[in-house]
């Protein structure tokens, strides 16, 4: 089918979204956030390098380490959901399939998140 | 997807080699992106030769011998030939610029390869079609906008609020930034690409302008906008030295300042 719209009408298509900035705010906010939360999970890995079962869940029922685990996932999660709905976005221009996995991507990160989350706190209420 | 190949009938061929230009001593290899709608071939890559003691400094003064001396069916725009109407932009030696104000000696190769801008409609040889560029150009509505009744003789602006707009103003709209950009490659049908957005910024920060806030509006966008991901190819490209980039980077602050 021809299309015979002008070049402006093509350019304008429909209309701004009035949206994108609550896109790149959060994923700003979150790379931030991943600078402290990323470190103290690499040290957190470093410390508990070789240690037994128990002390690794006397570890995690210390609040403070608990917390910011569960930090890392819901924030490291998040990152990594924005990132990837900017790559599908990017390189995937079929419209069904895009809309298939920009939902993908949403399920897959909320899993996840989800499931670590639950992990963490099994361990730390002494599950 | 991405294109990672050349549709088929894009696929580039070996073109014809002209021949040296007789008696000269001091030649200097082209070669030269060929392709016409007429003839229904692939395009190729013809080879010239030019007589660099017989020919001007700039890679343009190259491309008007070769059209005068050699093959008067090589097709280009060209018009200022001073870097000011961008008519010349092209693919010079593996980087988007001006032929010009870009030196045959200041390309790096011994062979000085010419193709025309990057993923953009081919009208013939070196011409690209811009129609869809000129397109978004217009939709950022590219002049003053007030809606408080006009002065007498002219809207003020401070000497400091003028300086802002150096570094936008100069823009000529060759495209060599918005067609080195990856993302305008992928999504230029959505992306309003470096060039434009700095002109959309350069009515933005116009003191005078009273429409700052629409022209936010109509920009704030996933695609239109944030398709920008700082690959700073636009920057590096820009043949007068100004930085799209980080005029992106600024209209984004103004999305995030409105509402925080």
């Amino acid at each position: 089918m021809s299309d015979m719209r002008t070049p402006l009408a093509k350019v304008r298509g429909l209309g701004s979204a009035k949206d994108g900035t609550t896109h790149f705010w959060r994923q700003r906010v979150t790379a931030v956030a991943n600078v402290f939360l990323i470190s103290f999970f690499v040290i957190l890995v470093i410390a508990l390098q070789g240690a037994d079962y128990a002390s690794f869940t006397e570890a995690l029922q210390n609040p403070f380490i608990s917390i910011l685990l569960l930090l890392v996932i819901l924030v490291g999660c998040l990152h990594m959901k924005l990132g990837m709905q900017v790559i599908i976005e990017d390189y995937i221009h079929s419209e069904g399939l895009k809309l298939l996995l920009l939902m993908g991507n949403i399920f897959f990160a909320s899993i996840i998140a989800l499931s670590s989350v639950v992990a963490v706190l099994k361990i730390s209420f002494g599950g | 997807m991405a294109e990672f190949k050349l549709p088929k009938n894009s696929r580039m061929g070996e073109g014809k080699v002209w021949p040296k230009p007789e008696g000269a001593t001091n030649t200097r290899e082209y070669r030269i992106y060929r392709w016409s709608p007429d003839d229904g071939r692939n395009p190729r890559i013809d080879t010239y030769y030019v007589d660099a003691d017989e020919c001007g400094p700039m890679v343009l003064d190259a491309l008007i011998y070769i059209k005068d001396k050699v093959d008067p069916t090589l097709t280009f725009r060209r018009s200022c030939r001073e870097g000011i109407c961008g008519s010349c932009a092209m693919n010079i030696d593996g980087t988007n610029t001006l032929a010009c104000t870009k030196g045959a000696d200041e390309c790096s190769h011994e062979i000085v390869k010419i193709y025309p801008l990057p993923h953009m409609p081919v009208v013939k040889d070196l011409v690209p079609d811009l129609t869809r560029f000129y397109a978004q150009h217009r939709s950022i509505e590219p002049w003053l906008k007030t809606s408080t009744p006009e002065p007498e003789k002219e809207w003020l602006q401070s000497y400091e609020d003028r300086q802002k707009l150096d570094g936008l103003y100069e823009c000529i709209l060759c495209a060599c930034c918005s067609t080195s950009c990856p993302s305008y490659w992928w999504n230029g049908d959505r992306y309003l690409g470096p060039a434009i957005l700095l002109q959309a910024y350069r009515w933005l920060i116009d003191s005078r302008d009273e429409a700052t806030g629409e022209r936010l509006d109509n920009l704030e966008d996933p695609f239109r906008l944030y398709r920008c991901h700082t690959i700073m190819n636009c920057s590096q490209a820009c043949p007068k030295g100004l930085n799209p980039a980080k005029a992106i980077a600024e209209i984004k602050k103004m999305m995030v300042e409105r509402r925080v």
